[in-house]
């Protein structure tokens, strides 16, 4: 199984995706955001950071480099794409993924641990992880606050588009345990064709107990079950 | 453009005495020029030259058997860590510009730190911050607070360096005058140290990153004077804007290049920038450099060169290359898109020679400017308070008559209380290494294959054994300004013992010296003392002094700050089973206590100084506790021995609150996520305990005390192993329930744990709501 992770001027958990790849014992390799081929991956991720330094808006720089339109084409092939933090800003940016990640209602950066519940457990991002029980992952970002209007929200819904949300130990979502103002504590999202999703806490830091989560390894597994099983 | 006439209040204007100005005239030889005068003024502020404190530095000791670059060499300290590798560290201050812009302020001295980290070859992989304030009721401070806060959470996020750990203190001396104190740590392989040295005569010199601006003009100079009621007005032009973005790309940037071995020597335009890069790599080397300004990166038209030499514009780094190997410093800083220039070459004149417009600006002996600036021993004199200080006992100071009360309140003080709400806006996990989040005594960080700088394509790979280090940054302002002395070995033997709690082996101390005016002789012995106290704790410690820096000129028109020797220790965890934490772990865990319960001579019985004086009754008096270095060494080597023995579940030490703040704390862990905390209660019995205050047993700040666990069946091993490394210990209580309950010969109280955590946990965010 072969990851590309994408790297761009200013990704900084590219080596934290490689590494979570390695870990997992698979092999990644970096692509700079000035190639125009993903180099035969099996599977994109497109990893956390503040690419171009968030200039604009996050993703918006991001989204027309030359790496980016390799990523467009491999996924309107049905190619796997999972953005991860900025990664998930940039794909929404791209228009690979609905809605639009907005300023923390806090107005403040977050990071720390929260509790996910996985909606769905049928999809290519999210066949391993175990049902009924929320995930323990981190988040670090400024701009996470997941936006969608009324309508498009219940595209999402009615569609089954809403991966995950941000709960409570015990799968409750509320007003609490949101950390960034999501609306409906949308914490992440997969497209109408189910090969691209994108989420705001990191499952590549969460690989390994010594660091306090491998939950993170569950939704890497999926992807690479989802491979293999291909 | 015609430049201003030097008059004796041009050379007044930029800080110089007429004495000094006389020693410009005697290593020229002539008048300086204008853009000369600008360039003495800032190498020889305090900033740059440390003229008031480096016969008072000469005392630290600095020699250790891993140093690998020792202190003053070069931008940061570097000590071997075993297997080949090796850390870059040092922490340095932008109080000043924080002062008057907080946000920009606190972003620049991220910025600056993380330069003078991968100026050295390393590869910065974790930060940490001191920062001091007035108190949170004032306006003023909470925009400051909020706004430094927000200034590092910019830059080290975006950089994608993990923030780890820290320490703020909140106390009115600092009200005009916050201090922010930033370290940084970087990692490499005893290959890849890089030198700022001009070496090689006739090789090119190269201007790479952004361009140069009108901003930050001397800072360093604005850095080393008092701040005044004009400052915010006057200054703000003084303070640098920051760019993490281009900070990333210049750092990974550097890293590629140095992987070429196309680079003679680099450094990083920090304080005093194009003068200060230039005239010390060569008097490094002992060579001479030529610069041309005219082809330098410029970002407004027509400036002076006055303004190119002295603008402190960032993320800009000078490298001098290897003659031939100019194309390939070009093919990598066009990969990374970013400005690059060749500027200048290496003499063998030992002259620092800056030409623009044709003309010649500046010609001055490198060596001279950079490392001859007059040197000041400073006049002290023991400050009149003291005598009071030392005056202090308890006449009129009543007993607490209730405890759990007070309790509640230590553990909602903004000192004390819980720091999530400054951690959780900083990315502390980036770069997946860190292993103990803030919130401990110490952060503990794992070292990678992938932490490490890169290596020239090709070269064979050794495997990169996992490395565990810990660190942390303590300082009690308040200690240091009751007792200097023993403020200062205080400082140090906190964080000494701080590293020995999360199971670690120290390696050496950055220091950050924050004081005020050094022409004052009271705020003068201030600084001498405890550099003093210092100097002793860490040769009483073996522990080297590998850098730092110092600030001085802290004060604002309500007075000077409490003299803050800020010491960032990092050390060494053998390997994973030794981490250890302060939060209780297992029901039915012994809680025994390492150290007294009460320094047995101690008139105040360990509550000078303390938080309890200062908070229930707002004395901020008394001598503080003594700090005697045996007994301080003796606690962190039998707490390394017991961490060692594979006993001992939890450590924490007792500082601020004393006894019974370190047991609420530990029954805190860290939360298993966002608004799910962990909570552990306890029993702690005291009751045989008589003849001491109630408040000095369970508030008094007696050093060199640790809280620690065991189980139950070792709790008797354990007691007897301290005393036999002779060390006096006891068992406190058991861990279990949900309620804290402390058992005292005048009575017991209970309290649930979950309400003494939101009180500590949530007090910050409620005072800034």
């Amino acid at each position: 199984m072969q990851f590309a992770v994408l790297q761009f001027p200013a990704s900084n958990c590219d080596q934290d995706c490689v590494y979570a790849a390695q870990v997992l014992g698979h092999s990644a390799r970096l692509l700079w955001h000035k190639s125009s081929s993903l180099a035969g991956a099996d599977a994109v991720i497109v990893p956390g950071g503040f690419s171009y330094g968030d200039y604009l808006r996050c993703g918006a720089i991001a989204r027309f480099s030359p790496i980016m339109q390799a990523v467009a084409e491999f996924a309107a092939q049905g190619g796997l794409v999972l953005g991860i933090c900025n990664g998930f800003q940039i794909l929404c940016e791209a228009g690979l993924l609905p809605g639009a990640l907005i300023r923390n209602r806090s107005l403040q950066f977050r990071c720390e641990m929260v509790h996910l519940k996985t909606l769905r457990h049928d999809t290519r991002f999210t066949s391993q992880i175990p049902a009924n029980q929320p995930l323990r992952l981190p988040i670090a970002h400024g701009e996470g606050c997941y936006y969608a209007s009324p309508e498009e929200l219940a595209l999402l819904r009615t569609r089954g588009q809403i991966l995950w949300q941000y709960c409570d130990a015990n799968g409750q979502t509320s007003d609490e345990s949101n950390p960034n103002g999501s609306v409906e504590s949308i914490a992440g999202v997969i497209n109408e064709a189910g090969n691209v999703a994108g989420l705001m806490p990191h499952p590549d830091r969460a690989v390994e107990p010594l660091l306090g989560s491998s939950d993170g390894r569950w939704v890497l597994e999926s992807l690479v079950h989802s491979v293999q099983r291909n | 453009m015609s430049e201003p006439a030097i008059t004796p209040e041009l050379v007044a204007r930029h800080n110089l005495t007429p004495d000094e100005y006389e020693r410009v005239l005697q290593i020229l030889g002539r008048t300086p020029t204008y853009t000369e005068l600008g360039i003495f003024s800032v190498m020889w502020s305090e900033h740059c030259s440390y003229k008031n404190t480096r016969p008072l530095l000469k005392t630290l000791p600095t020699k250790g058997t891993g140093i690998l670059v020792g202190a003053g060499e070069e931008n940061a300290g570097i000590i071997d860590i075993g297997d080949g590798l090796a850390v870059a560290f040092k922490i340095e201050s932008h109080n000043h510009p924080s002062a008057v812009e907080p946000f920009q302020g606190a972003a620049t001295g991220v910025g600056g730190i993380l330069r003078d980290i991968f100026t050295m070859g390393a590869r910065p992989i974790a930060a940490m911050n001191s920062l001091r304030f007035g108190e949170l009721t004032q306006p003023s401070v909470r925009r400051l607070f909020s706004g430094v806060v927000s200034g590092i959470a910019h830059y080290g996020n975006c950089f994608g360096l993990p923030t780890v750990g820290g320490e703020v203190y909140f106390d009115r001396s600092y009200e005009g005058n916050p201090l922010v104190n930033a370290f940084c740590l970087g990692v490499l392989r005893h290959g890849q140290i890089a030198r700022g040295k001009a070496t090689g005569v006739g090789n090119p010199v190269f201007y790479v990153g952004p361009a140069t601006g009108r901003d930050g003009l001397a800072g360093a100079a604005f850095a080393s004077q008092d701040l005044t009621e004009e400052s915010a007005e006057h200054q703000r032009g003084s303070v640098q804007v920051g760019d993490p973005f281009m900070e990333k790309l210049v750092c990974e940037a550097c890293l590629e290049l140095l992987t070429t071995g196309a680079v003679a020597g680099i450094q990083d335009m920090g304080a005093a920038g194009l003068t200060c890069s230039t005239c010390e790599t060569a008097a490094r080397a002992g060579t001479g450099i030529e610069i041309e300004l005219d082809r330098v990166p410029q970002r407004s038209p027509r400036m002076s060169s006055y303004e190119i030499m002295l603008s402190e514009s960032q993320e800009r780094m000078l490298i001098i290359v290897h003659r031939g190997r100019e194309a390939e410093v070009q093919r990598i800083f066009d990969k990374w898109d970013l400005p690059w220039a060749e500027i200048g070459t290496v003499t063998d004149t030992g002259r620092m020679v800056v030409r623009h417009g044709g003309r010649v600006v500046v010609d001055v002996p490198a060596a001279k400017l950079a490392d001859e600036a007059p040197v000041y021993q400073r006049e002290s004199k023991e400050p009149g308070y003291l005598t009071q200080v030392r005056a202090f006992r308890f006449d009129g100071v009543p007993d607490t008559t209730q405890p759990l009360n007070v309790l509640k309140q230590l553990l909602a003080w903004p000192t004390i209380a819980s720091k999530n709400w400054v951690y959780r806006q900083y990315d502390h996990m980036v770069r997946n290494g860190t292993v103990v989040s803030p919130g401990s005594d110490a952060a503990i960080i794992r070292i990678k294959a992938d932490s490490l700088p890169p290596v020239a394509e090709g070269t064979p790979l050794k495997p990169v054994p996992e490395k565990l280090l810990a660190m942390t940054v303590d300082c009690n302002g308040v200690y240091v300004y009751l007792d200097p002395y023993e403020g200062g070995k205080a400082a140090v033997m906190e964080a000494a013992r701080n590293l020995a709690c999360s199971g670690a082996t120290a390696l050496g101390v950055t220091d950050n010296l924050n004081f005020a005016n050094p022409h004052n002789p009271e705020l003068f012995f201030q600084l001498k003392e405890s550099l003093r106290g210092i100097g002793d704790a860490c040769r009483a410690l073996g522990v080297p002094i590998t850098g730092g820096n110092c600030s001085l000129y802290n004060q604002s028109p309500a007075g000077p700050i409490d003299p803050t020797p800020t010491i960032a220790m990092v050390g060494l965890i053998d390997r994973r089973e030794l981490i250890t934490t302060q939060s209780f772990k297992n029901e039915g865990d012994a809680i025994l206590l390492v150290g007294h319960l009460v320094h047995p001579s101690d008139p105040l019985q360990g509550l000078g100084g303390s938080a309890y004086l200062q908070l229930i009754h707002g004395l901020k008096t008394g001598t503080p506790p003594t700090c005697d270095l045996e007994g301080g060494v003796q606690l962190v080597e039998v707490l390394r021995a017991l961490i060692h023995g594979g006993s001992i579940k939890s450590a924490h030490d007792c500082s601020e609150g004393g006894l019974a703040v370190a047991i609420a704390e530990a029954c805190f862990q860290a939360p298993a996520a966002l608004a799910t905390p962990q909570l552990m209660g306890a029993t702690i019995d005291l009751s045989t305990v008589t003849g001491l205050r109630t408040d000095a047993l369970l508030f008094g700040e007696s050093q060199h005390r640790v809280v620690v666990t065991t189980s139950a069946i070792e709790a008797g091993k354990v007691i007897a192993q301290a005393k036999a490394l002779g060390l006096t210990a006891q068992r406190l209580g058991t861990v279990g329930g949900s309620d804290l309950v402390i058992r005292l010969s005048t009575g017991e109280f209970s309290v649930p744990v979950a309400e003494l955590h939101d009180g500590w946990w949530n007090a910050i965010a409620r005072l800034m709501a």
